[in-house]
């Protein structure tokens, strides 16, 4: 009988599996989830910044960009030339470093290579925290400076604009590294050479080849950092630049005034938006590949005595700036609490924070809480991030190039607008909550890291499959596989190292995610980001740097297993 | 050891057209080669056998089982993919028995079928390999195993060779066609290579633009090609204009240009096509067929070209206007310089009157 019962079991399942709208019975969940926790939240936000009591008016956005209260224009303002200028001075390092490291040999350079990629492994708020421990108002240096020349007040401090955007250039100049990097790597050095055998000179070449052929990771870069430039929340936070679009969404939110703050997202949510589409259509228009396989380029060996010295200089500078931000946190996590005032650096130490991190109930609750709310996240996020990408790399269907932008939307959103999205949603009981009130329970959070963080997984698995050559799938399918045998045999297994490094990714992710928490979490599900930012606002520095070192260790752990296992082309997933 | 049947079969792909009207009939056993340039639907033709594309008109039957839109995975045939299309995180072993898995066959049965194909394609050391440290040979042959050690009712060959270097390409040619001789089993072949179809096939089917231009033995499909693409397409020939001034019995006596005439033989006219005096006609002529001196359809021509091969003087030669391709076998005689004026004749049955 029961066998009876698998035979048509399965029956059902190969018949499903053989019809042409399987395809919509794979991707209607994944559309489904992303018109509840993306679509429907973004529209219940629209809503509330339209709606008032007498009906439909656009009341908001009149205040919004209206003349007798400037603080809002003045923060998109603030927002969009902070961002400008962080995608220029990230450009300028990130060129420039790419250019040095991969052109030139020189002493310094291995191990520079290694730490120019520090700062990827910086969570946005405990980079903050440590670039404010380091060159603050009180911060080391500046104290350093202030004892050694014997000033009345430190001789200068990184705070406000300037500050935010040193911090940008700090942790965002390896978009530009990274890519950059790539494009020269496979420029084809015969193209430099035949430029040379038809007579260009080194500056022509430069002018006429080599930028030509950057341009479209240039371009691509520069979107990606005026976007996240956008969005981010932690830097204008922590220097105190209460004029941008995510510190306004914060502080509408917490004076109550509710609207606003929805209109404010919304407007938030289109410049980015507008952004993704953009770059998703420059993407798909860039076509400069290399035609040849070939070698390498050759690295230019420096020659002259004063340039290896310089050179010298240069690479102990640039490992000294790298390592400092990590340092310090280390430093200051063996320090005890409240002890470090007014010295240039804690005179005394303790190693109690780190057995605390893992012994004392209340400093291990955070830790806990963000390791649950991270692992139910990125279950999911495995779940529909490696369906959809699969839909989409493999599968014809109406509506692909919607649903290309729907799941990449998260991505371009601002962790605020995430965080004002979800609460606007589920605040009330809804169909897709489950008839429950999400806001204030422990499935807020999940759910926000889980938005946030579907496109990793999608990127980095839609990445693996596109390298996949299809007729592997259809070796299978003639070899007698049906579906899902191919499926789980072949197209897995295939993509593992690409699921796998998106996992990872999400994982760590979600473990520090910090601008939605913020808005969103309730006492009894604190996660670990909070925590440290609430440590910090207590003078508990060593307690929070612990926090922040292990994060560190968790992301460096993660970005080497991703790069073993990707032959170090994880770049494709961040 | 099936036998294949395409009926009317078209594939539309949006508006444009794929395949065009395919009706084939593979017997049992048979080495049936698809030929054509690409993109002339001969890739499309065999997806659609395989199961990959399903036909927008038309049927196609497995001996009388109509298999139209049958899953590939049912259809218990063996492909071979132009880049092979092994599984690289599986080894040469586990590659070759994944169908037999498939199939869910016992631990030790998969063993013995899967070290007997590795035998049959001489590799019998390498079961513990991956994929990428093969040659391109190797996995070439592992390809074949995979496909062949399922036992399948029709084999698929797409481009097989195409990835290979001359070399190999030429050996792995001669395996294949053992092979398929030693096993029996029904093949069908891609390719674009006119020297792989008329060495390896029983019959061409030779295509271009999804219309299906003549099907045949290697011979006819050489010896008489049903059109001026057919007879271009397969080895060369001179495919001259021509006009018939007169028919005497079997003997066709044709006009080219500037007045030149030859005469034919009406047995040589493809599809048995009727003539009629005033019609407009082409003649095939292969280089191999025209001969030097005085004879029959006698030719005074100037050598405009001259090859060497060493098997073989090619000439390339001015008939009044007529541009003639020649081919003479190398037997020592003097070789002329460009230039210098030459005698040629062409036997009767060396011209084939293609119609226009």
């Amino acid at each position: 009988m029961s066998g009876n019962q698998d035979a048509m079991k399965e029956n059902w399942w190969n018949r499903l599996t053989r019809s042409k709208y399987f395809v919509y019975v794979l991707i209607s969940p994944i559309f489904l989830v992303l018109l509840a926790y993306v679509i429907y939240p973004f529209y219940q936000t629209f809503l509330q910044s339209v709606m008032t009591e007498e009906g439909a008016t656009f009341e908001n956005y009149q205040r919004f960009f209206g003349l007798t209260s400037t603080a809002n224009l003045e923060a998109l303002w603030t927002s969009i030339y902070i961002s400008v200028i962080s995608v220029i001075t990230c450009a300028i390092v990130g060129v420039t470093m790419a250019f040095l490291m991969e052109r030139y040999e020189f002493p310094g350079r291995k191990i520079l290579s290694v730490l120019i990629l520090v700062p990827m492994a910086l969570p946005p708020l405990v980079g903050v925290l440590s670039f404010t421990f380091l060159y603050g108002e009180s911060g080391i240096i500046p104290r350093f400076f202030q004892a050694l020349f014997n000033l009345d007040s430190v001789p200068f401090a990184l705070k406000g604009v300037v500050g935010v955007i040193v911090v940008h250039t700090f942790t965002m100049y390896t978009y530009f590294y990274l890519t950059a990097a790539a494009a020269i790597k496979g420029l084809d050095p015969s193209l430099e050479e035949a430029a040379t055998s038809l007579g260009s000179g080194r500056i022509r070449i430069w002018l006429k080849v080599i930028l030509p052929m950057l341009t479209p990771s240039l371009v691509a870069s520069s979107l990606l950092v005026f976007m996240i430039s956008m969005a981010s929340y932690t830097a204008p936070l922590m220097f105190g630049v209460d004029r941008t679009m995510t510190m306004q969404i914060y502080l509408s939110r917490t004076n109550g005034n509710l609207d606003m703050a929805a209109t404010q997202s919304t407007i938030l949510s289109i410049v980015s938006i507008s952004f993704l589409i953009l770059m998703r259509w420059y993407q798909g228009r860039r076509n400069f590949q290399n035609q040849s396989k070939g070698i390498g380029v050759h690295r230019t060996e420096l020659r002259s005595q004063w340039a290896k010295y310089l050179s010298m200089a240069f690479s102990f500078i640039g490992v000294i700036i790298l390592m400092l931000p990590i340092l310090v946190l280390v430093l200051i996590s063996f320090s005890v609490d409240g002890e470090w005032t007014v010295q240039i650096i804690p005179t005394s130490y303790t190693l109690q924070h780190y057995i605390d991190l893992f012994t004392d109930e209340r400093t291990w609750r955070p830790i806990w809480n963000s390791l649950q709310m991270s692992f139910v996240a990125t279950a999911g996020n495995i779940l529909f991030g490696v369906a959809a990408a699969y839909a989409l790399v493999r599968m014809k269907f109406k509506g692909k190039v919607f649903l290309d932008i729907l799941i990449m939307v998260p991505w371009a959103l601002p962790g605020t607008v995430v965080a004002v999205n979800l609460i606007a949603a589920f605040s009330e009981p809804t169909v897709f909550s489950f008839n429950q009130v999400l806001i204030g329970t422990f499935w807020i959070l999940p759910l926000a890291y889980f938005v946030r963080h579907l496109p990793l997984i999608f990127r980095s698995t839609s990445a693996a499959l596109m390298q996949m050559d299809e007729s592997v799938e259809e070796a299978a399918r003639s070899l007698g596989a049906n579906w899902w045998y191919t499926f789980r045999r072949v197209v897995m297994p295939m993509a593992f190292s690409g699921i796998l490094a998106g996992t990872l990714l999400a994982l760590v992710q979600g473990i520090g995610e910090f601008v939605a928490s913020i808005l969103i979490y309730s006492t009894s599900t604190m996660p670990l980001s909070v925590a440290i930012f609430q440590k910090m606002y207590a003078f508990q520095f060593g307690t929070a740097c612990a926090y922040g070192v292990l994060q560190i260790v968790l992301i460096i752990l993660v970005l080497f297993i991703s790069q073993k296992l990707t032959d170090g082309k994880a770049g494709a997933a961040i | 050891m099936k036998n294949v049947r395409l009926e009317t079969v078209s594939k539309m792909f949006g508006s444009a057209v794929g395949v065009e009207n395919v009706d084939i009939d593979v017997k049992p056993g048979e080495f049936f080669t698809f030929l054509g340039p690409s993109g002339c639907g001969k890739t499309t033709t065999l997806r659609m056998i395989a199961g990959f594309y399903f036909p927008t008109k038309g049927k196609i039957y497995f001996d009388n089982r109509d298999v139209t839109t049958l899953q590939p995975n049912k259809r218990n045939i063996g492909m071979v993919f132009q880049n092979y299309a092994l599984f690289p995180h599986m080894t040469v072993f586990e590659n070759i028995a994944f169908g037999l898995e498939v199939r869910k066959m016992s631990k030790a049965v998969i063993k013995e079928k899967v070290e007997r194909a590795q035998k049959l394609v001489h590799l019998e050391k390498y079961g513990a390999r991956k994929i990428n440290e093969l040659s391109g040979g190797q996995q070439q042959r592992v390809a074949l195993a995979r496909a062949l050690v399922i036992e399948p009712d029709i084999l698929l060959l797409d481009e097989p060779l195409s990835n290979l270097d001359a070399k190999l390409r030429e050996e792995t040619r001669v395996e294949i066609k053992r092979l398929q001789v030693e096993l029996g089993v029904t093949t069908i072949y891609v390719t674009h290579d006119q020297t792989e179809a008329m060495t390896m096939s029983d019959r061409i089917m030779v295509m271009k633009e999804g219309v299906v231009q003549q099907i045949g033995t290697p011979q006819e499909i050489y010896n008489k090609p049903t059109n001026h693409f057919v007879a271009s397409f397969i080895g060369e020939s001179n495919v001259l204009d021509g006009e018939v001034v007169e028919i005497i019995e079997n003997s066709v006596k044709v006009k080219l240009e500037d007045h030149i005439f030859v005469r034919g033989s009406i047995d040589q006219t493809a599809n048995g096509k009727k003539l009629e005096i005033g019609e407009k006609i082409k003649c095939s002529i292969r280089p191999e067929a025209v001969f030097e001196g005085p004879g029959v359809n006698e030719l005074r021509g100037t050598v405009q070209l001259v090859e060497f091969t060493g098997v073989s003087i090619n000439y390339v030669v001015k008939v009044g206007s007529n541009i003639m391709k020649v081919m003479i076998i190398n037997k020592g005689n003097r070789i002329l310089n460009r230039g210098d004026s030459i005698t040629l004749h062409v036997p009767e049955n060396g011209i084939y009157l293609i119609g226009e």
